[in-house]
This record gives structure tokens, sequence and C-alpha cells, in this order.
């Protein structure tokens, strides 16, 4: 898999050409461009960096916490090959200084370069939320052979949904926070293209957000497809929501067990899930579908963006590497009110939600449970985790039940140094 | 700086037909005006700050429409935005103000004693007067476009330049330092501005980096206000209880010279020339910026069937007493000109006076069940 996307493609555009080189050369970034006046050239001078830095003495994320003056001071004037710069993949920190229940990355990437010329502020804020992660030293493994997974069936008593989610981009156009409306037009164009080529249990309809009619937009509400112009401020302030609803939409299969949301906040967010325990089918028709639809972009020419520092590139540093939350809705009413709950999610490296998503609380003892961990580790390793981690919960579950003792597993180490 | 212009030239490599915005579903002034041959004009150009075509109508293409009102859908990074991008604006101001061409000239005029009466508008009915506008500084980015070191600066000269004395001597409260007491002070007298939170706002980027560089500036006797940074650089207020319109507008304007003199000393002056007056924003507060009305208690004109025709005639609009986005309470209204650009400070000030007495008078024939046909005005 990481051979293919070393392989250049010839012909395309030279902007392709410079997003497939390694890190050095980009790494300077481009002081002048040819698309700056005079005027902001003399703006540079007249306002030096420290007359520009962003106040954060109040705020909270791994942006604050890692920007300094001097980090500040040598990136302020450099551009990406595309145009794009320190402050538009910082603003997003700046106008939200925290979240209340988690500390937000705060920053975005504009496109797949400005991980390489602002890598000075990009790689600490890395290493901060992905665990110690270094890009320099380390290596991502991709492995999307679902044939490794074990155990993948869960007691369907306790485990009601199963659920894989990852993004993908298309290498060569701008990300949601900078793209033009051409370019995400262009996304949608390529996506759902690839995605009318799908067959079998994968063959699906597209719906574009603008263009469906009421019915079909009530019916995605009822099968909690539907996705909603972004109102939190997290994203709205790194411009994702622009244009709305131009060139978005909803692709699902017919048997509604894979999804594809196209420009929401990112490119591409693909989902594989179904009623029940079968994780082990949920993964592999996810690596199924990703791997065909990356054939069918290929074939015309396109493919992900994809580095082997960093994986997946997407828009939030948070996702990079794998992308992937891979969880499960899971009935635990006697284990989560154990006070060892928190600690036995923490050494299998799980997190638990409410089953509205990120930003809700459990209803009826039911959880969403999925994977920490993004970057460092492969996409099976990672399912693994979170099949393994769950049958112990469950497990747990059911000794509590019969009134006997848990135990509070050791902890899952990080990376393999 | 906005999102999504970035590098404004790579756009280029696509056609204006694929980069063209989706206004089918819209209905503001920016829609209504641009074509795709205007677009493919003017999409490669820039100011010299860097602000391009598709800064300016970012807020009009997010934003389709607002239910009460036809909006602007537009809005200005800098003076030269309303010259280079002229073929777009000047259509879209001749649509909001009433017919004004791009040869038109607006006249200033800021002499309190060029206003003939509106001391004695009754206070019975009368409750409040206030004139607003605003102001923006030659040489800067606005708002929508500026960086936090543009933003820092105008701050600081507005700090600098609110020196005044007499009636006028106050202080300056930045928002990111106010503490609690003073932030629930200026609530209760209500004088504090919010985030934006209308998306008509957001979507030009005039909310980035709250509440960096914003503050609130008034004078101890709590009748002369100025805002910061937050949708011009400057918006100035003067406001006082009762129907004295005189005194509020004489205020404003002695407090708006004293200003102007401070910022020049400086070696700044204000944004303006002798076609569009001052220059803010957005496009509609062109000319004067002016804002001048009351809270006016008419709960028995409000429902006569004529009022809204009454008000038009008289070249005035109601709002709720809560502004632009509220509806009337307990017969309450928010009477102000409908005009801002192409009448000078005084002329609009006075349709103010002379509107707002008419109404009272009417709704004191109403009160004593008489009619009010003999009072119905022509169109000014």
């Amino acid at each position: 898999m990481a051979s293919t996307f070393a392989h250049m493609m010839s012909g395309r555009k030279a902007v392709l050409a410079l997003a497939g080189l390694s890190a050095g050369t980009l790494a300077t970034g481009y002081i002048m461009s040819d698309s700056r006046s005079t005027a902001a050239i003399e703006k540079m001078k007249i306002y030096p960096p420290s007359a520009d830095f962003p106040d954060l003495r109040k705020h909270n994320n791994c942006m604050a916490s890692a920007l300094s003056p001097a980090i500040y001071s040598r990136l302020r004037d450099k551009l990406t090959p595309n145009g794009w710069s320190l402050d538009q993949c910082i603003q997003t920190g700046v106008d939200n200084p925290g979240h209340p229940f988690i500390k937000t990355v705060g920053m975005v990437a504009g496109d797949e370069e400005s991980y390489e010329v602002f890598a000075d502020l990009f790689d600490p804020v890395i290493r901060d939320r992905h665990n110690g992660y270094d890009p320099h030293l380390m290596k991502h493994p991709t492995d999307l052979d679902s044939s490794k997974i074990t155990s993948g069936l869960f007691d369907e008593r306790y485990v009601l949904s199963s659920r894989v989610r990852t993004g993908r981009s298309i290498r060569g156009l701008g990300l949601p926070p900078a793209c033009s409306r051409a370019e995400r037009r262009e996304v949608e164009r390529v996506a759902a293209q690839a995605l009318s080529g799908l067959k079998g249990d994968l063959a699906g309809r597209y719906y574009s957000l603008g263009e469906m009619t009421e019915e079909e937009q009530q019916r995605l509400i009822d099968d909690h497809f539907l996705f909603d112009k972004p109102v939190s401020p997290l994203l709205t302030c790194a411009g994702m929501a622009r244009d709305w609803p131009d060139a978005r939409g909803i692709w699902h299969n017919n048997e509604k067990t894979f999804l594809v949301w196209i420009n929401e906040e990112d490119h591409t967010r693909v989902i594989s899930m179904e009623k029940g325990g079968n994780m082990k089918r949920v993964f592999e028709r996810f690596c199924r579908g990703l791997k065909e639809v990356e054939r069918l972009i290929q074939e015309r020419g396109w493919e992900f963006m994809w580095n082997e520092r960093l994986g997946y590139i997407l828009t939030c540093p948070s996702n990079l590497g794998t992308g992937l939350r891979a969880g499960v809705h899971v009935r635990l009413p006697l284990l989560s009110k154990d006070p060892r709950f928190s600690k036995i999610l923490e050494n299998l490296r799980l997190q638990k939600r409410g089953t509205g998503g990120v930003d809700t609380a459990a209803v009826g003892d039911i959880y969403d449970i999925s994977n920490n961990d993004r970057l460092g580790k492969s996409e099976v390793e990672l399912v693994q985790l979170v099949i393994d981690g769950v049958n112990y919960l469950v497990e747990c579950e059911k000794k509590l039940e019969k009134g006997q003792e848990i135990k509070v597993p050791a902890p899952i180490p990080q990376f393999k140094q | 700086m906005p999102f999504g212009n970035t590098h404004n030239q790579l756009k280029m490599k696509y056609s204006a037909a694929q980069e063209f915005p989706d206004l089918s579903k819209h209905n503001n002034h920016m829609a209504k005006v641009l074509t795709m041959e205007m677009y493919e004009r003017l999409r490669d150009k820039q100011t010299p700050s860097g602000f391009t075509l598709d800064d300016v109508i970012q807020t009009g293409v997010d934003n389709p429409g607002h239910p009460f009102i036809m909006t602007v859908g537009c809005v200005a990074g800098d003076e030269e935005s309303y010259e280079l991008f002229k073929d777009l604006l000047d259509p879209i101001i001749k649509d909001r103000h009433g017919g004004y061409k791009p040869t038109d000239k607006h006249k200033t005029d800021l002499n309190p004693d060029h206003l003939k009466g509106g001391d004695d508008l009754d206070p019975n009915y009368v409750l409040s007067s206030r004139v607003r506008t605003g102001r923006s500084i030659r040489g800067f980015c606005l708002p929508p476009h500026c960086s936090r070191g543009e933003r820092r600066t105008i701050e600081k000269l507005s700090i600098d330049g609110n020196s005044l004395d007499g009636d006028l001597k106050g202080k300056y409260y930045a928002l990111k330092n106010m503490t609690e007491e003073e932030q629930q002070r200026l609530i209760d007298d209500h004088f504090l501005f919010d985030k934006p939170v209308s998306p008509l706002l957001l979507a030009s980027g005039m909310a980035r980096d709250w509440p960096d560089a914003r503050g609130i500036w008034h004078n101890d006797s709590k009748t002369f206000l100025v805002w910061v940074n937050e949708e011009d650089h400057l918006r100035v207020i003067s406001m006082q209880k009762g129907g004295n319109m005189k005194e509020v507008f004489t205020r404003f304007c002695t407090g708006l010279t004293k200003i102007e003199a401070l910022f020049k000393q400086k070696g700044h002056e204000f944004m303006w020339n002798e076609h569009l007056g001052y220059v803010l924003t957005c496009p509609s507060n062109l000319g004067t910026g002016l804002r001048g009305g009351v809270h006016v208690k008419l709960p028995n004109l409000s429902k006569h069937e004529k009022f809204g025709d009454i008000l038009k005639k008289l070249r005035l609009q109601k709002r709720g007493t809560g502004g632009v986005d509220t509806a009337a309470v307990g017969g309450v209204f928010d009477v102000s000109n409908a005009d801002r650009l192409g009448f000078s400070e005084v002329e609009l000030v006075q349709m103010v006076i002379d509107g707002v007495k008419l109404l009272v008078e009417m709704e004191k024939k109403l009160e004593k069940g008489q009619p009010i046909d003999d009072l119905m005005p022509s169109q000014k």
C-alpha cells in the first residue's frame, strides 16, 4: 500500500508534483510570492511579527501551547505554494480559546503543504495531540487488510451497533478551509464519479445537499445520515462553512451500511456501520470500499493525500494517520457506575462519548466506546484494539452481573519504539 | 484576512463559470447585480492590500437572504474596494440608496446650527433620542480584512484620540481587560456590545481575533459613546432620555469634530470623498452613515392601516426597540431615517425631527378619536 503513494503520477499539475516531494524541499516555504502586491509587502515591514502576535493568554488549545513569538516570527511571512498562510492555519485557535471538556487542536491545514511549510508549529501540536508521535523520527503504518482481524463478533446482548469512520483528501485540491468554489466542486465531481462505480453490496446513490427533495431530506434525517451546516465555531472560524451548501452531499449504498460525506469537514468522510456486533464485517466492508474508491479515482489520474510521516492527510491534525474512529454503542449499566471505569478505558486506550456524538452525554447506560488514537498505529491495530477492549468491557459487565471481581488491565503501550 | 481567497491568481486556472457562486436561492443586493460577465471581468483583480471580489461577496454568498429586510450582501475590505469593484458596488449603491448615481456628489453638514427646532419633541411620547454614525481611519484595512497589528493600532489611536474634555470627558474600556463589575455596569447601561452572532457579520470575517483590540469609550455623563473595532473602525453614538434631539445632535457634531481634530493631530484622517461621503465597511452605511432616531409611543397610529405608508412618505423606518432584528413591544417603536447617502447629516436629522413631530400629532388625534386624513404628508 505504501509504495503506491510514493509513485509520482506523470502529466499532473505542478502542485501535485510538489505535494509528493519530501519534507525538506518545502520546509523553507515561500517568503515572497508574486501574488502579493507592494502594499502587502510594505505592510509586512510596517507591522513586524510582534505587532500581529495573537493574544493567547486566556487560551487552552494545542496551538496556543505550542506557538511562541519566535515560531510566529519565523513563519508569519511564509506561504504554501497555494498561498495559504500561518495566520489562516491558526485563526480557529485564536478565535476559540478553549473547549470546556476537551483540549482542542486550535489549527487546521489549508492544503497538504501546510504540514511542511508550517512544520515548526504543526510538529509540536502533533506531538502534543498524538501522545508524543514525532513526524521527523517516526513512520506511520497504513494497513487496511481486514483479514488480520480476530474475534470481531461482539455479544449482541450488549453491543447494539458497530461503526468505523475515516476521512480522505484528494491530492492537488485545497482543503475545506482554503478551497475555492471550483475546487470544492471538483472534489464533489471526483468523489461522486468514483462512488458511482461501486458495485454489489456497495452500489448506491449520491444526494447533493442543495438539490435534494424534501422527501429525500426527511428520509436521510430519519436514517441519521444527513449532516447539517456546521454551527460549531471551531469549524466556522476556520472557513469550512463557506458557500454552503454548494458542492456538499451525501452518498450511501442501497443497504445503508456504507456512507460517504462530501465536503463537510474534510473532502470525504467514509463511514461503514451496521446494527449489532459484527465489527469484523463492518471493517471488512470499510477496507474494501476504501480500496475500491481509491482504485476508481486512480483510474482517472487522482490519488489520496498520504505520506509516510503523517499517513492520510486531513484538515485537522487530530485526524492524521488513520483518521480512524472505530466504535460501538454498548450497554454497560454496572461497569459504567464502577469507579474504575475511567481507568479501565484509559488503559485500554479507549474513550467514551454519549450516543449523540462527541459533545453529548450517555443516555440509558448506553455508551459510544471508541479508540483514542489516530496516528502511529495502523487501521488494523486500532480496530483490533477496539475489539479486544470492548470484549474486555463486556466481560467485566458480565462478571459484575454475577458479583465476581474485575481487574483494571495493564496499560497498552503507545508506540512500537 | 479572509479565507479561501489566499492566492487569488491560482483560481484563474478554473473558468469563471466553474467559480461563479450559485445564487439561485438568493435574495440580496449582491445577488441581484452580480452577473457571470461581471464576475469574469473582476475576478482577477485585487486592491493594493489584497482584497478580492470573492472577499467582497462572501457574506452575500453565505447568507441568501434576511426575512425582514433585503440585505446588501457585500462588504469593503479597504477604501480602494469601492473604486476597484465599482462595477459591482455602484449598481448596489444605486439600488440601496434611492437611485444615487456614480456621478452624484454627497453633501456633508455637521453644523447643528442649521437644524430648525428639535428641542421640544413631547417627552410623554418620545422616550429617548439617539444619533449614531461610523468613521473609518484612512490608510487602514476595514474590519473584514485588517490584521491584528492594524486593528491594535486603530485601538491605540482611538484611545489616545479620546482625550476630550468638558461634557465629553470620559474613559476607555478594552473588552479583554474589563472587570466583571465594569462589564455588568456597561450591560446595565445598554452600552456593551457583544461578539457579533449575526451570520451576516461572521461570514465577512469581522469577528476574527475577538475580543482583541475591541473596546468601548464613553463620557462620564453617559451621553456620548464610541465603539472601537466592532463592525467599523469607530461607531459614534450620542443619546439621552427624552425628546431633545437638538441637544443630542449638537453633542454628536461637537464630539465628532473634536475626535477628527485629535486624529488629525496624529497625522490621520477619516476615509471620506465627495462622491461617497464617509466610507464604511458596509455599502449601506455610506454617505453620512447616520441613523438618527427616537423611541416613541405610537400604540394607536401603529395600528392604523396607513402607518407604513406614512413612514415611507416621511422617509422614515420603524424597528423594535431591541434594534434592527426585533419587533416592537408595548406600542413603542424605534423610528429613524431610512436614508444614509445623498442627504446631509442636518437634512436627515431634520427629517426625523419633522417626521416624529407629525407622528406624535397624529397619535394624539387618534387618542381623541379624531381623524388624521388632513395631516397626511406628501412624499419627501
